[in-house]
């Protein structure tokens, strides 16, 4: 498969994605490296790996990061009640026939740790789940950034060799790689070492041909004289001063918006249209900045 | 455009590497491993076609917004510049076939090594070249201000000012000192360490007898100091700039700007370990110093510049400023209104409150109050040290 045959089966699932994209996500898929997408909120990063999962028809594993995670929520963890009880039943059994020979003491306790730290009572966490399917998942690694930088670190092994590593049990190594999609919104710097594991691309928001076609693949039953309207708003609209410049998923969604008003042409009903701004302006601040006089002359512009 | 001609023959390797050595002379990440990639990248793609090696080529050596951004001059420098080697001036068969194609690439695959001689091209004109000159905007400052470093000097506290910065870098060890220490100390997010606990808990037939604890460490804060360097604040700048510096010391999550009518980052040049050097680039860059303040302008050049890097929970922004501001007051709150709600802590130090009977009436001060969290006095150095307990409490 070349680049171009992605890009086209990545818009026969509603995904346009522009060259750079396309060729971004061809290479990490051919090399085997983890892809790492930044751009603003809204530009259609996570939708990627969904639209992968779709496209090589498997599973997405979904990591969503925050403040504060850590490993035992993302890669592994013990099941404690099912150890406690293991190690207190095979501490009764013991005590029964303990009678008898009571100088192998030592070997009890090993054994029973043994038996305590094997797979069995191992839970999985998305990220030891997604290396060990049988059939290659996408992992989506969404909003790296919100977790703290300590974390990274437990993913460098993951991404770099595709594997774990449990003290108690060992390595566990991949059954199968991965299609690993990490995101991040540039809340604070990545570390070198996490970027250089992977194919990096920064995704902006869609020019305006883009955009129209997403809204024309997403959203078909929207009239195309009002598909071109929208575009042009929703394009003035993020030339403006806002904290929150809508992204592609607030386009979609007041298209849909529109319809189900039965708005026609944005230009014919001011009400409705400041209306069905909330759609696209997300705080009160921005809500303040766009009020009806101008959201008349961008939807005349865009008209 | 033409591809470039180079003069020696070499492998792609070798013109790999030469291409990775450039970005590298052009403040791109890229190494070995880039390298490696991209050759292997190139069997993925169609080498003859100029934009697809670009796109692969970028997907792998570009590695932030920055480098993203700017990859795509470096890449037409290197290799879709008509080469302006002189010795090799007759035309050949490769200038000209297909003029859009990756003529070196294409030949060079089977080319037997020479010595590589591949450097970058001299840029033919000015758009190329601006790409080699990028990097190089403080030197040209520096000559323009240079003769302005008599009014640095003006402000200079002439016989205790080392006294004075001493006193100031001791306090601000002392609030580095207090900052780490806090994180020792820190009780939130107590809970039971299970896998320990289990572990001992074998040695007692499954009786978690010893509890084990672990508690999440609090991490330190980002400092972000903003001093502000008009002319009302004159006769402190020279104080809260030893004091800005000793905060930073060789501390990477600490960040400083001033301002005047305008915010620069003064980071890099109070790291700066050679003090003289420090003072020396701070004078150059202190171009107006002592002139009008335009807080609000600057505080909003901040936020969007900076703030999205820099401010975050775990920030505390140390405003220095006595409030008095020729710019809008209205910008002042607005500014600092959206930098609170980025979570950070404002701290604002005003010399003024220090002074009898001084009431923050200044209209900016007042648009800034509702914002900020701490708002002290720093007229003298103990009142500086003063906030140290501050900077523990938030």
């Amino acid at each position: 498969m070349n680049w171009q045959n992605l890009q086209t089966k990545l818009a026969g699932e509603g995904y346009i994605a522009p060259p750079e994209l396309a060729m971004a996500l061809h290479i990490a898929l051919e090399l085997e490296r983890p892809i790492l997408l930044e751009g603003d909120a809204g530009v259609g990063k996570t939708q990627i790996a969904k639209t992968l999962a779709d496209i090589y028809d498997t599973e997405l594993i979904r990591l969503q990061c925050y403040e504060g995670l850590d490993a035992s929520a993302a890669i592994y963890e013990w099941n404690y009640q099912r150890q406690l009880l293991s190690i207190r039943a095979m501490a009764e059994r013991d005590g029964e026939r303990d009678g008898e020979h009571d100088g192998n003491r030592g070997t009890v306790i090993d054994d029973i740790e043994t038996r305590i730290f094997s797979a069995d009572y191992l839970l999985e966490r998305p990220l030891l789940r997604a290396i060990r399917q049988e059939k290659p998942p996408v992992l989506l690694i969404d909003e790296i950034d919100r977790a703290d930088e300590e974390f990274e670190a437990y993913l460098l092994e993951i991404l770099s060799d595709f594997q774990v590593t449990i003290p108690e049990m060992g390595t566990i190594i991949a059954s199968s790689k991965p299609i690993v999609v990490l995101t991040a919104n540039g809340t604070r710097d990545l570390s070198d070492a996490l970027r250089r594991r992977c194919i990096y691309n920064f995704v902006p928001y869609p020019d305006r041909t883009t955009e129209l076609a997403i809204l024309r693949a997403r959203c078909p039953s929207v009239e195309p004289a009002l598909a071109a309207q929208i575009v042009s708003f929703v394009q003035n609209l993020r030339k403006e001063d806002l904290e929150k410049k809508p992204g592609i998923a607030e386009t979609l969604d007041w298209a849909a918006a529109l319809g189900g008003l039965g708005v026609n042409d944005i230009t014919a009903d001011p009400v409705a249209l400041q209306a069905s701004l909330v759609c696209l302006l997300k705080t009160e601040a921005d809500q303040a900045a766009i009020p009806g006089a101008v959201a008349q002359r961008l939807a005349g512009k865009a008209g | 455009m033409a591809v470039t001609r180079f003069l020696t023959r070499a492998s792609i390797a070798e013109r790999m590497s030469d291409f990775t050595r450039h970005l590298r002379a052009h403040g791109v990440r890229a190494g070995m491993p880039e390298t490696e990639s991209s050759l292997g990248a190139l069997q993925l793609v169609d080498a003859g076609d100029s934009n697809e090696v670009r796109l692969a080529l970028k997907a792998i050596c570009a590695s932030d917004v920055d480098s993203f951004a700017r990859f795509d001059e470096l890449f037409s420098a290197y290799w879709l510049n008509t080469g302006k080697q002189r010795h090799d001036r007759t035309p050949t068969q490769n200038r000209s076939t297909q003029k859009n194609s990756f003529t070196n690439l294409s030949h060079m695959s089977g080319a037997p090594p020479a010595d590589a001689a591949g450097r970058i091209t001299t840029p033919d004109n000015n758009n190329d070249g601006e790409a080699e000159s990028s990097g190089e905007g403080k030197l040209i400052a520096t000559q323009a201000t240079n003769r302005n470093a008599a009014d640095m000097r003006e402000f200079m506290l002439p016989e205790d000012e080392a006294r004075a910065a001493e006193t100031a870098r001791r306090i601000a060890a002392a609030i580095r000192y207090r900052r780490s220490r806090r994180r020792k100390a820190a009780r939130r997010g107590d809970g039971l360490h299970m896998r320990r606990i289990i572990r001992k808990s074998v040695t007692t037939g499954g009786e978690p007898l010893q509890l084990s604890r672990r508690r999440r460490p609090d991490r330190p804060v980002h400092l972000v100091s903003i001093l502000d360097v008009s002319g009302s604040m004159k006769l402190y700048a020279r104080v809260f700039l030893s004091f800005v510096k000793g905060l930073i010391g060789n501390d990477q999550r600490t960040d400083a700007f001033l301002f005047h009518t305008s915010l620069m980052c003064v980071s890099d040049a109070l790291r700066d370990n050679d003090t003289l050097r420090a003072v020396n680039r701070l004078s150059m860059m202190a171009r107006g110093f002592g002139g009008g303040t335009k807080i609000g302008a600057s505080l909003r050049t901040f936020n969007s510049q900076y703030a999205s890097r820099m401010a975050g929970r775990k920030t505390v922004v140390i405003i220095m400023s006595d409030g008095y501001d020729t710019g809008d007051a209205q910008e002042v709150g607005d500014a600092l209104a959206r930098l609170k709600r980025r979570g950070c802590k404002i701290i604002w130090l005003n010399p003024l409150l220090g002074w009898k009977d001084y009431a923050p009436v200044a209209a900016s001060m007042a648009a800034a109050l509702p914002y900020i969290n701490c708002f002290a006095p720093c007229n003298t150095l103990d009142s500086l040290a003063a906030i140290e307990g501050e900077l523990q409490r938030l």
